[in-house]
């Protein structure tokens, strides 16, 4: 029940407000300082140019498969991480959550030393005719490994504000674990899985560093748009702009509408007491 | 098909046996803390003890000792746990938390269906099917999951105080319900109303500590409570201790006479109980008289029906609102709390 009327009693003191709004328009005026920035007559032929689209593309497109890449993997280390304790569960969790405060520069180091030609793995995979380091699929690699805690964190608060009584019950009322997973777990924590999944796609559309290290900027194979925003910085202000506006708007949108849309039945009051 | 449990479990000093014929239901008594709903982790699987056995007929639940290791997964265990709160799946229909069970079972959707409306039909709920567990009262989502935890079609129902978080309203309608789909099953409840005991359970085991204190027919544990749980349940004053020719000598020392059963013997534990209706209350000892009376410090008075139930430790007398007035009771006052024999039953603990 959201009280958006005024009418009640929020117990917030009158400065908090002036800080918090100091704290909104922090946020909003490097925006509108872009917005103002941008050559509108150009704007059109700038964003549809081809380097333009192939860049969005192949940003969404990264973007998307990464996201998958965060729920395969991220999902089963959220339930093992919120679920059953076992000895060095919390060094664990420190190393999952560790690509949110390392620099991506260093993830993408890192990255090309696992799986670069010389790398841990990639020797490896280079005989058996792999090749990762600077192709699409190191850009994936890239946006997963950092947005992967994204979804770990939010999945596994989901989890534990849940609990594991309605799991205890399914059980008992003859479920194996599969079928728990399936039709209880999961469903209880859609919301908490979805929001972590969009911050996901939200954060794999905006990586750079880790990007630009370890897959490179080749125009149509791993220049996202941030890279290809990056590159016309250099050569065409007007060009950056314009995409920069370009990818706050699929950002916006992209998170927008995923908060936006009503929770079907799931989790309704009372439910994760 | 007899159901049959020992279980230990050093960390909640658990210790504990019994067994249960196949249409039985066991009311199972006990202060908070007494190790009950442990008892029923134990048996649906939630809970690993440290050592025990537990079968229903040929089928081993777990058998864990020195040289065997078996432990079944809850899910294979066929015994359906009911809890305090309903806990049903908030992101489906009243009907699909039914069909839950014969669903995981195997069972086809439509046939899960089915057997889910049979169910609901049970329990009066049929009206409620395609409502969603956020839109239904709490004694109406307590009756889904009745119908919920039968469809599952248990060997051994569990019921973990099924009445405790409903409404003084509800709580009758799922009592009669109870008994009525109960009948010839068999059920362990777990409960802290004598009314639960007596309506629903053929027998009562009191726990105590992780122990089985006391345990016999719902009707002679009440009548004849050997422990003093199930005495203050019965409403009944209870002194513990050794039985001489005198009564029951107290480790304190304190001596009740009464009227001793034919079965006791001198030297053998015994219990002296009394209902509170039984006391009366002096302020100076009554001499000469050959009835038992007790200096007591009173802690409480507590309106008990018409009548003002005046507790002292752990005896109470039941006295009239005028008596109260007018021996000026209040609590820290040392009164004397006098029986008579003839109205104290004394038989073996």
């Amino acid at each position: 029940m959201h009280r958006r009327s005024g009418t009640g009693y929020t117990g917030i003191p009158a400065w908090i407000y002036a800080i918090a709004a100091a704290g909104a328009l922090f946020v909003l005026l490097p925006l509108v300082a872009m917005v103002a920035r941008v050559n509108w007559s150009e704007f059109i032929p700038l964003i549809t140019s081809e380097s333009s689209l192939t860049a969005l593309g192949l940003s969404l497109r990264t973007s998307a498969a990464s996201t998958a890449s965060c729920i395969v993997l991220g999902v089963p280390l959220a339930l093992i991480l919120a679920r059953s304790p076992f000895p060095g569960q919390r060094l664990l969790r420190a190393f999952v959550l560790l690509p949110l405060v390392l620099p991506p520069v260093v993830g993408g180091i890192a990255l090309l030393y696992t799986f670069g030609r010389q790398g841990l793995l990639g020797k490896s995979l280079e005989l058996a005719g792999i090749q990762i380091a600077f192709s699409t699929t190191a850009v994936v690699l890239a946006q997963t490994y950092v947005a992967l805690p994204f979804l770990v964190v939010s999945l596994e608060g989901a989890l534990r504000t849940a609990g594991n009584k309605y799991e205890a019950v399914a059980a008992t009322l003859g479920a194996r674990p599969g079928t728990v997973l399936r039709r209880v777990t999961i469903p209880l924590v859609l919301p908490g899985l979805a929001s972590g999944a969009v911050l996901s796609f939200a954060r794999s559309l905006g990586e750079f560093g880790a990007t630009l290290t370890f897959a490179g900027s080749l125009q149509g194979v791993t220049r996202t748009l941030p890279l290809e925003i990056y590159l016309q910085r250099e050569t065409d202000a007007d060009a950056a702009v314009a995409l920069s506006l370009l990818l706050v708007a699929v950002a916006v949108a992209v998170v927008g509408l995923s908060y936006r849309r009503p929770r079907l039945g799931v989790a309704p009051e009372g439910a994760l007491r | 098909m007899t159901f049959q449990l020992d279980a230990t479990l050093a960390a909640r000093s658990f210790e504990v046996s019994l067994s249960l014929g196949p249409a039985e239901t066991i009311a199972i008594l006990g202060p908070n803390g007494a190790g009950k709903s442990t008892l029923l982790s134990i048996i649906s699987g939630l809970l690993r003890p440290d050592a025990g056995k537990a079968t229903i007929g040929e089928k081993v639940l777990f058998d864990l000792s020195a040289d065997t290791n078996i432990w079944r997964a809850p899910h294979t265990r066929g015994t359906a746990l009911l809890a305090q709160e309903a806990l049903l799946f908030p992101h489906l229909s009243a009907l699909d938390n039914v069909a839950f069970g014969p669903r995981s079972a195997g069972a086809s959707s439509a046939a899960a269906r089915e057997t889910a409306m049979h169910w609901l039909s049970e329990v009066d709920a049929d009206s409620l099917a395609s409502r969603r567990p956020g839109q239904l009262s709490g004694g109406q989502a307590q009756r889904v999951a009745v119908a919920r935890a039968l469809a599952a079609d248990p060997h051994l129902l569990l019921l973990d105080e099924p009445m405790a978080a409903l409404d003084i309203h509800a709580a009758p309608l799922l009592r009669r319900l109870l008994k009525r789909v109960l009948a010839g099953r068999r059920a362990i409840i777990i409960t802290h109303d004598i009314l639960d005991a007596l309506m629903l359970a053929d027998r009562v085991i009191v726990l105590e500590g992780g122990r089985i204190t006391e345990q016999g027919p719902t009707r002679e544990v009440l009548e004849k409570p050997r422990s003093r749980f199930a005495a203050g349940l019965a409403g009944l004053n209870l002194v513990a201790g050794t039985v001489s020719n005198a009564g029951v000598t107290t480790a304190q020392g304190m001596v009740v006479a009464g009227h001793q059963d034919e079965s006791v013997e001198p030297g053998q534990d015994g219990v002296a109980v009394f209902p509170p209706s039984a006391v009366s209350v002096f302020l100076t000892e009554e001499h000469g008289s050959p009835r038992n009376s007790f200096q007591v410090i009173i802690t409480d008075l507590e309106p008990h029906g018409d009548q003002i139930r005046v507790r002292a430790g752990r005896l109470s007398a039941d006295i009239t609102p005028a008596a109260s007035a007018d021996l000026g009771l209040v609590p820290g006052m040392s009164v004397y709390f006098v029986i008579k024999a003839a109205a104290i039953a004394i038989y073996p603990a």
